[in-house]
């Protein structure tokens, strides 16, 4: 009982007491260690290069926590470094808070942790400060993350979703919806055997070296939640033009596009952790694409459609039997159909 | 994909499209009976596509929007009792009832849950032998083999904690009344597809022979409805209706006899409430005395008091055909799929909910 205990999160390593030294000690400090984070202050103190700074927040809540192609510690890293990006920023830093349910267990956790370590190593930032709370069983559902990021957005680097410009091309990194289904059939226990995975990764490498490519790279957005067609949305409204994207344009998996198809589902609508889209001038766009097929990420990178003056405020979706429909934000929940 | 693409294919559509124009002469009204069929034609904007004199008009295929609202309302009911978990398919959770729904049920502390197959809720049942499980059974006929296997099942695992709450309905029989009221003008039916692949093309035959209406059962890629719609076509051209199948890889006229057995072993027809349209007679399934001890309606005193229809919706009149969703006064307004005042705003094949992801502005 005892032993079993000890692997435990229990209230007291929330304390601040010695359970929590040790907690910081032995699981986070090996696996973070940074000269920022090693100095144990009450905040991390740094300097930073010359152009302005990015700053972003973000809460991971993720059920189920571990799931095919990451869990909740890469997802943490991935997230707010790809918020970063999606600014134009170089992220720099991370903060880590951790509300943990009592009881949690202690393997499952260090788990967790390595999984931030090696995000964090492969997007190359560091976490430099951190906080830990434990709350009583049944308020909370295991463990939720918070990071908040900073990054350095670097001189003449203009991006925003309100900068989309009649003519420019859209270009989409990869497939669509590979972590919004792998979730629904983890969380759901549907049983389908077919490889999918969370796509769940850090961008900021690949925007490096779009943005070396071209500097006429207007908009960039990571279509995380409501997918694609939702973000789509948010840059037609935001900068007051038009999308026109065609419907066979968009790359899937096949056990994605498979699913999708059984359950109803529109992958338009389908979340994403490591997909960007882009609206870059027409004349870069090769070079753009050129840049992100090079990148791990963006293998299956293509430009899905283009900025228009038309229909401001509106994304409309050439289909495959060549007629066009409007394509909306997501709204209310992703439901399968019955019949 | 295999057996996606290829009914999606522009060339085989563009076509399928030439044909209709060549062949269509006369002005005629088709109604697609299916929700399904709804979104697949205004999501490859079909409506588009065809010659002016033909109207495509939405029918009362949607298992969720023809669920009456005191049938609804006795779902929520049993929802609040003490130790019971409600199982339903992912729609039913959000239309609205007389007062709330079953999600606002779930806020309030009912342990209301989706699952994806009757099978899952059995599974609940047996993992939770301290609560009453009850699965409300809506569906048309392509639901109700799996909820009559569920029964089966509960019966073989001697899961005593498991009841369903019989809201079945027959498609034939709606479309018979419908056209019977003769309320709208209905020139050619495209027929449910996957309905069909369990009752087969028979039982519709009484279409074209009692009400002369061409019958053509479809699928739901973008060619399986242009297909069926140039099948229509001829018949109405050659005044010849008969009930044809645009969807042979998946329909044959004798339907699935296993899955047949199994609804005629479980359910026995009844006379079912249609939400819009009232009571219409043998459209729907109750279960058999033999298997009454599943059956929510003999195992609980159901008392959820009178049910009223929220004021203003015309979901009613839209499966009736009579009224499209941009008819509505409330449409985009006051009800959005966020904030549904009637069923077909809810439902993944609503008429609504097609009309307002994927019709554009004006609906």
């Amino acid at each position: 009982m005892a032993e079993k205990m000890d692997n435990r999160i229990t209230l007291a390593h929330g304390s601040g007491g010695s359970l929590t030294h040790k907690l910081i000690r032995e699981t986070f400090l090996p696996l973070l260690s940074n000269p920022l984070l090693g100095r144990l202050d009450d905040g991390a103190v740094f300097g930073v290069d010359k152009g302005r700074l990015a700053f972003t927040t973000d809460s991971y809540v993720v059920n189920p926590l571990f799931f095919p192609g990451g869990d909740i510690g890469r997802l943490a890293v991935c997230g707010t470094v790809n918020d970063l990006s999606m600014c134009g920023a170089r992220p720099l830093y991370l903060s880590l808070s951790l509300i943990i349910e009592e009881g949690f267990s202690q393997p499952d956790l260090q788990r967790i942790i390595s999984s931030v370590r090696e995000a964090a190593l492969e997007a190359d930032v560091e976490v430099i400060t951190g906080d830990t709370k434990v709350v009583g069983r049944g308020s909370a559902d295991g463990l939720f993350i918070t990071t908040s990021g900073i990054g350095i957005v670097p001189e003449g680097i203009e991006v925003s979703g309100t900068n989309a410009k009649a003519g420019d091309k859209v270009i989409l990194s990869g497939t669509l919806g590979d972590h919004g289904m792998t979730i629904l059939i983890q969380r759901e226990g549907l049983g389908f055997e077919g490889p999918i995975e969370s796509d769940c990764a850090p961008l900021n490498q690949m925007v490096s070296s779009m943005l070396e490519a071209s500097h006429d790279i207007h908009c960039l957005r990571d279509p995380t939640r409501g997918g694609l067609a939702t973000t789509l949305n948010e840059i037609a409204l935001q900068s007051e033009v038009g999308i026109l994207i065609q419907e066979d344009a968009t790359p899937l998996n096949p056990s994605v596009s498979a699913l999708c198809e059984l359950l109803g589902f529109d992958p338009l609508y389908v979340a994403n952790e490591g997909k960007l889209v882009a609206m870059v001038k027409a004349s870069d766009s090769d070079r753009v694409l050129e840049a992100m097929k090079e990148n791990k990420y963006g293998k299956r990178a293509t430009i899905i459609g283009e900025v228009t003056g038309e229909h401001p405020g509106r994304v409309v979706i050439r289909t495959r039997m060549g007629t066009s429909r409007i394509v909306d934000m997501l709204t209310g929940d992703l439901l399968p159909r019955i019949c | 994909m295999q057996f996606i693409h290829e009914y999606r294919d522009p060339d085989l559509g563009r076509k399928l499209v030439q044909r209709i124009h060549r062949k269509s002469r006369k002005p005629a009204r088709l109604m697609e009976f299916c929700g399904g069929h709804t979104f697949a034609i205004l999501k490859n904007g079909i409506r588009d596509l065809l010659p002016s004199n033909l109207e495509l008009v939405s029918g009362p295929g949607c298992p969720v929007c023809v669920t009456a609202i005191s049938d609804l309302d006795k779902a929520i009911f049993l929802s609040h009792l003490p130790q019971t978990i409600t199982t339903t398919f992912g729609d039913m959770v959000r239309v609205p009832g007389s007062h709330g729904s079953l999600a606002s049920a779930r806020v309030e502390g009912a342990d209301v849950r989706i699952v994806y197959s009757t099978m899952d809720a059995l599974d609940i049942a047996q993992e939770n032998p301290q609560s009453q499980v009850i699965f409300v059974g809506i569906g048309f006929e392509t639901t109700a083999p799996t909820i009559a296997a569920s029964i089966v099942e509960a019966q073989r695992r001697e899961i005593d904690n498991y009841h369903v709450l019989p809201l079945g309905k027959l498609c034939p029989p709606v479309m018979g009344a419908l056209l019977k009221m003769g309320e709208t003008k209905i020139d050619g039916i495209i027929g449910p597809g996957h309905v069909s692949t369990i009752i087969g093309s028979r039982p519709y035959e009484f279409i074209p022979r009692e009400y002369g209406v061409p019958f053509v059962i479809s699928g739901f890629e973008p060619l399986d409805i242009l297909l069926a719609v140039e099948m229509l076509v001829e018949q109405i051209e050659e005044e010849d209706p008969k009930v044809e199948i645009a969807y042979r890889r998946g329909v044959k006229p004798e339907g699935n006899a296993r899955a047949q057995q199994l609804m005629e072993e479980v359910f026995e027809v009844s006379n079912a409430n249609w939400r819009g349209i009232g009571e219409i007679p043998r459209s729907g399934l109750s279960i058999r005395e033999k298997f009454s001890h599943f059956d929510a309606l003999k195992a609980y005193d159901i008392e959820p008091g009178l049910s009223r229809e929220p004021k203003g919706c015309i979901c009613g009149e839209i499966l009736r055909g009579i009224k499209n969703p941009q008819d509505c006064r409330l449409f985009r307004r006051a009800c959005t799929p966020e904030n549904p005042v009637g069923p077909c705003m809810v439902s993944s094949e609503g008429s609504c909910a097609a009309y307002y992801r994927y019709g554009g502005e004006d609906g």
